[in-house]
């Protein structure tokens, strides 16, 4: 009987969305012999992803630029910085998730295997699927976990022999499986947050990527499960390359081999730009980084 | 290999789902246009009948009498119209504006939660009556409580009609400016509370010149919402095209002739079924005008907070 | 010190005049409210009054009569009403569900044409319903589809009512569902529209459900759009397809009003007490549906 919510609704504009607007599609999907066919190179210090002079706008705002970095098989990166550097960014470039973002923009190239992923013929979705991501926040669907873990396979059209077995193994490699066995059908919302988000990890599994970015994972979770979870990252650092953006510097000490530092600069608007400082291994960067800043941040003194 | 052929034949069915998407939004657009168009095409004939001045300023009009086929036994001015759906709606705005504003501030400053729970779905009951009922009420249940209090010589009259079209249109304005008024931030409600003013101060001198904007888009809407009123005016203010500011006489509103016209015999294309593309034409330029003032307002209303 | 405290402390400590005044503008404010429910109450009441004697078997089952009017009834009106809401929400809904996913999940919001579509929207929302019949009775009943005055035309009408009102209580209840589940969704290589069409949207259905009865009910209790697009006949046969003419309880309603014996009025009456319990009904389950499975995010 009421007119009154639509009137309301009738006055109000809708606000666009940030970061829930793609624009661009791919075009057809080219065929990629070799490299995309799952064969994952032999040799531990090759390269899976490289950015060369990566740049990203936002608009005319400039984000970040000239990020030169390359993250080794099964490696555990971390990116680390102070607020605005650009890390996010820049972890979101991997899967073209920043797409997402209107009007953002790239140059320079991010590359996969040896393929541009920015490239026209890329298949954006393919690319999601084979560097998988694990957010801030857990976001489970409003769905049993089993679905939640299914939910990538079946979307992606991944043939296997038996789902069942499927979510399971993803289930096992989060270390999620023993709590969780006897109640695949309930709602992945009657986990706690740690729960939550080895769930959201072992969703991302289920897809059989090569890749894993994790954008500050353990920053809303208590000590425990924290900790839970940088265990279980050396652990997936056996079948993946894992990529962690995070605030934490203990933690990246902790769990990475390599470490690549930003920082945020003003630019000549008064605004603030990102750029990579050093990357090296992360013994190196914690004891005796080769840059001032580098050295600066990690004693604390800014950021 | 084969991955990659499968995920090229769902990107194809992707863009087609985008653009079937597209498409039912696009109607939208497709209808305003059939919209301008149903109304504009029958006014090319009428106009070259009536002179446009003597439909906008002629004080008479007598285009459901007469010959049916002729242009020129009838008078042709729509002011009678113009002023009777002015008149009721003036009528309505004199109970809605009050009780809306006073229902609002109530809800917005004033009552708890459980109170709003059990207000809101009144106010939607309000506002969800049929009008034919409204109508039917106002003829047969209002008119008669009125009469003796004013009077109303005859059964139809535009008093009645009036006010209870004023009652429908309270949940619009009281809710719109409900809104606005919750769109306030606590801040300001808290700051002046902190300074010693009381909550009808705060109400009056903070909250109510705040929203100001969003309760004028929604008196506006409930303005367009009175003129635009048909089945209330049909009813009960009678059929009676006749230019009179006394509300306790019979007239007719632009809405209620399009209303008599529809449903009785007129022809095709004759002279008053032309009339009614006329009326029509008119009603919406005036409710698009209005409507267009509201969504302005609101949005000045939006920047400043 | 001690004085600027006692003075900052004297309203507290109980001014009166303020508050006389403050009293009496509550009061007025609780007046207003009681007035527009005491209203509410006096239709309400009339209509039960008035309605009940002829609320009977003989309403539902039996055709108008002039001859008879005392065991008349409007059953033509309420099978025309069934007819024409079940069209109106075949078309309506698929519709208004899919523009409001285009203009929510795809449309980039800085391109012009999105922005003229969401304006119109908008706009359509405010126009008066009379103008939808005058749309209708130009393209559908006349010019170029021709179908006559019959229960399609009516529903069509309607449908292009109520399209504005769907489509933006449909986006409101997709942007309800938070970002996250759709970043999450896509991380994983869906599509958009398998995004969409496996999370967003199961998520959002108590909400369009609800949106959309709302809309449907105010659809049944319109007259004046049908009025335009040949509703009025007075018509004795049950309407029995798309085609037929028709007419339905709201006009129905309409046309008993010039009828000046009691007997019509009663029976007018009563049509109305109908035509108000189906619509009490309807929101209530609205908004049963709202309260039992809106989803707490």
């Amino acid at each position: 009987m009421s007119r009154a919510p639509v009137e309301r609704a009738l006055v109000t504009t809708p606000q666009p969305e940030q970061g829930g607007r793609r624009r661009r599609h791919a075009a057809a999907v080219r065929s990629m012999a070799g490299a995309w066919s799952g064969a994952v190179p032999a040799i531990a210090s090759e390269s899976v992803m490289t950015l060369h002079d990566l740049s990203v706008y936002y608009g005319d705002f400039l984000a970040v630029h000239d990020v030169d970095l390359h993250f080794g098989y099964r490696e555990i990166t971390a990116l680390i910085g102070p607020s605005g550097c650009g890390k996010s960014t820049v972890l979101r470039c991997l899967n073209r998730m920043n797409d997402l973002i209107i009007g953002a923009r790239v140059e320079g190239s991010v590359t996969y295997h040896g393929v541009d992923i920015y490239g026209p013929d890329v298949d954006v979705i393919e690319v999601r699927r084979r560097v998988g991501m694990v957010f801030q926040k857990p976001n489970p669907f409003p769905k049993s976990i089993y679905d939640n873990i299914a939910y990538g396979p079946r979307v992606t059209g991944m043939k296997v022999a038996s789902m069942a077995e499927t979510v399971e193994h993803a289930l096992r490699s989060a270390a999620l499986w023993d709590e969780v066995k006897d109640k695949l059908k309930e709602n992945a919302y009657s986990l706690s947050g740690g729960q939550q988000q080895r769930l959201c990890i072992a969703r991302a599994i289920a897809t059989q990527p090569d890749v894993i970015l994790m954008d500050e994972p353990c920053s809303s979770l208590d000590p425990i499960a924290t900790a839970k979870i940088e265990d279980l990252m050396h652990s997936l650092a056996d079948e993946f390359t894992i990529i962690i953006v995070t605030h934490n510097m203990q933690q990246a000490a902790r769990v990475s081999q390599r470490t690549a530092f930003f920082t945020a600069e003003a630019d000549d608007q008064g605004g603030r730009v990102g750029r990579l400082v050093e990357v090296d291994e992360t013994r190196k960067i914690f004891s005796n980084p080769a840059k001032k800043a580098t050295e600066d941040y990690i004693s604390g003194r800014f950021g | 290999m084969a991955a990659a052929l499968t995920a090229h034949r769902r990107r194809v069915g992707e863009r087609v789902i985008e653009a079937v998407l597209f498409g039912s939004a696009a109607l939208s657009v497709l209808v305003t246009a059939g919209i301008v168009v149903s109304l504009l095409a029958p006014l090319g004939t009428f106009f070259s009948h009536v002179n446009p001045f003597e439909f906008l300023f002629g004080t008479e009009w007598t285009a459901a009498f007469g010959n049916k086929a002729s242009w020129d036994d009838k008078k042709w001015g729509v002011l009678p119209l113009v002023v009777a759906t002015f008149m009721t709606t003036a009528l309505a705005l004199l109970v809605a504006v009050p009780l809306g504003l006073g229902t609002a501030m109530l809800l917005s400053e004033y009552a708890s939660r459980r109170l709003r729970r059990v207000l809101k779905p009144m106010l939607e009951i309000l506002a969800g009556v049929p009008t034919v009922v409204y109508g039917f009420i106002a003829l047969t249940a209002v008119t008669p409580l009125l009469k003796p209090l004013f009077g109303i010589p005859e059964l139809y009259n535009m008093l009645a009609p009036g006010l209870v079209m004023g009652f429908m249109i309270v949940p619009t304005i009281a809710s719109l400016s409900e809104d606005a008024m919750s769109a306030v931030p606590a801040a300001l409600r808290q700051g002046s509370f902190a300074l010693g003013a009381n909550r009808m101060k705060t109400t009056l001198r903070v909250v109510f010149p705040a929203a100001l904007s969003g309760i004028m888009a929604a008196i506006v809407l409930g303005i367009s919402r009175a003129v635009g009123e048909t089945m209330i005016m049909a009813v009960a203010v009678g059929n009676l095209a006749q230019l009179t500011v006394d509300p306790r006489q019979p007239a007719q509103t632009m809405t209620a002739f399009i209303a008599q016209i529809a449903s009785g015999d007129a022809p095709v294309g004759s002279p008053v079924y032309y009339s009614l593309f006329a009326v029509g034409a008119l009603l919406f330029v005036i409710t698009f005008t209005m409507n267009l003032a509201s969504i302005r307002l609101v949005r000045k209303f939006r920047q400043a907070y | 010190m001690a004085t600027a405290t006692l003075a900052a402390a004297r309203p507290i400590l109980g001014g009166r005049r303020s508050d006389i005044r403050s009293i009496v503008f509550a009061g007025i404010l609780w007046a207003c409210l009681a007035a527009a429910c005491t209203f509410l109450f006096f239709v309400l009441a009339v209509i039960v009054d008035k309605g009940v004697d002829r609320f009977d078997a003989n309403l539902v089952n039996r055709p108008p009569s002039t001859i008879r009017p005392a065991t008349a009834g409007v059953a033509p009106a309420i099978y025309g009403t069934l007819w024409v809401i079940g069209m109106t929400a075949l078309i309506a809904l698929p519709l208004g569900i899919a523009a409001a996913i285009y203009l929510e999940e795809y449309a980039n919001p800085r391109r012009w044409y999105n922005r003229l579509i969401e304006v119109n929207v908008q706009n359509l929302a405010a126009v008066p319903a009379i103008i939808y019949g005058i749309l209708t009775l130009a393209f559908v009943v006349r010019g170029p589809i021709s179908i006559g005055a019959v229960a399609l035309a009516g529903s069509i009408a309607l449908a292009l009512l109520i399209l504005p009102v769907i489509i933006i209580t449909t986006r409101e209840a997709l942007r309800a569902v938070p970002v996250e589940i759709r970043a999450g969704s896509l991380a994983l290589g869906a599509t958009r529209w398998q995004t969409v069409w496996r999370q967003v949207l199961p998520a959002a259905v108590p909400g369009i459900a609800t949106g959309s009865i709302l809309a449907l009910s105010r659809a049944i209790g319109e007259a004046a759009p049908l009025i335009l697009v040949g509703a009025t006949t007075f018509i004795t046969f049950l309407p029995d397809g798309p085609l037929s003419r028709y007419t339905v309880l709201p006009v129905q309603i309409y046309n008993l009003v010039p009828q000046d014996r009691d007997a019509f009025r009663d029976l007018a009456y009563a049509a109305i007490l109908l035509l108000i319990i189906i619509l009490l009904a309807m929101n209530a389950l609205a908004i049963w549906l709202r309260n039992r499975y809106q989803h707490r995010w």
